[in-house]
């Protein structure tokens, strides 16, 4: 992995993340033809910024704005043709809303 | 997947036989407002990108996953160029 969102207390798998942009690009690889790409900027477990915003393949048409999970790794291309999708980070669910995000510390 | 700038070139003659025929690029990972950060990883190209473009790079096994790339010995492809990036105003 390549400058990866770290932080002290982050880990490298499923994280919840804001989408906060979107990403055109006409001339890419054939096997990303049709598919969306949206910054993701990923969250700590209070949902608050940690790290630095990511590129991420759309698997379940999340749009800017919205809390989503996201996963990491050679698993980012299972949602698709796993043989032929190059995405390390893919958007996989949409999170209900914010009030659905609860641990120890934060309840709403 | 990172957004990165193309910055350099590796010429490389004696190379595993899968990597013959690619292009090596050097790119420099940036920040979503269009800023270096610091670093370098080299990449191979997919897309025929060019100096100074902003590129999608995929890094890890995922970057074998490329069209073209199937065995080929890499962990960090380039597979897109990019026109614009729009961030959400808070």
């Amino acid at each position: 992995m390549i400058d990866s969102p770290d932080s002290p207390d982050s880990l490298d798998f499923m994280q919840l993340a804001r989408v906060i942009g979107t990403v055109v690009a006409t001339v890419k690889n054939d096997s990303l033809e049709g598919r969306k790409l949206l910054v993701v900027q990923s969250l700590d477990h209070e949902l608050r910024p940690q790290g630095k915003p990511l590129v991420a393949l759309d698997a379940i048409g999340a749009g800017t704005g919205e809390l989503v999970v996201w996963c990491r790794g050679k698993e980012a291309s299972f949602p698709f043709r796993r043989e032929d999708t190059p995405t390390d980070c893919t958007i996989i669910a949409i999170v209900d809303s914010e009030a659905h995000v609860t641990n120890g510390s934060r309840r709403r | 997947m990172i957004i990165a700038r193309i910055i350099g070139t590796v010429v490389s003659s004696q190379k595993d036989p899968r990597l013959e025929g690619r292009k090596l690029l050097i790119v420099r990972p940036v920040n979503v407002d269009g800023t270096d950060t610091s670093g370098y990883v080299v990449a191979v190209d997919t897309v025929g990108a060019g100096f100074h473009e902003r590129v999608l790079v995929v890094a890890g096994s995922s970057a074998r996953l490329a069209q073209g790339m199937k065995d080929v010995p890499v962990d960090a492809a380039i597979v897109g160029v990019i026109d614009t990036v729009d961030i959400l105003d808070d």
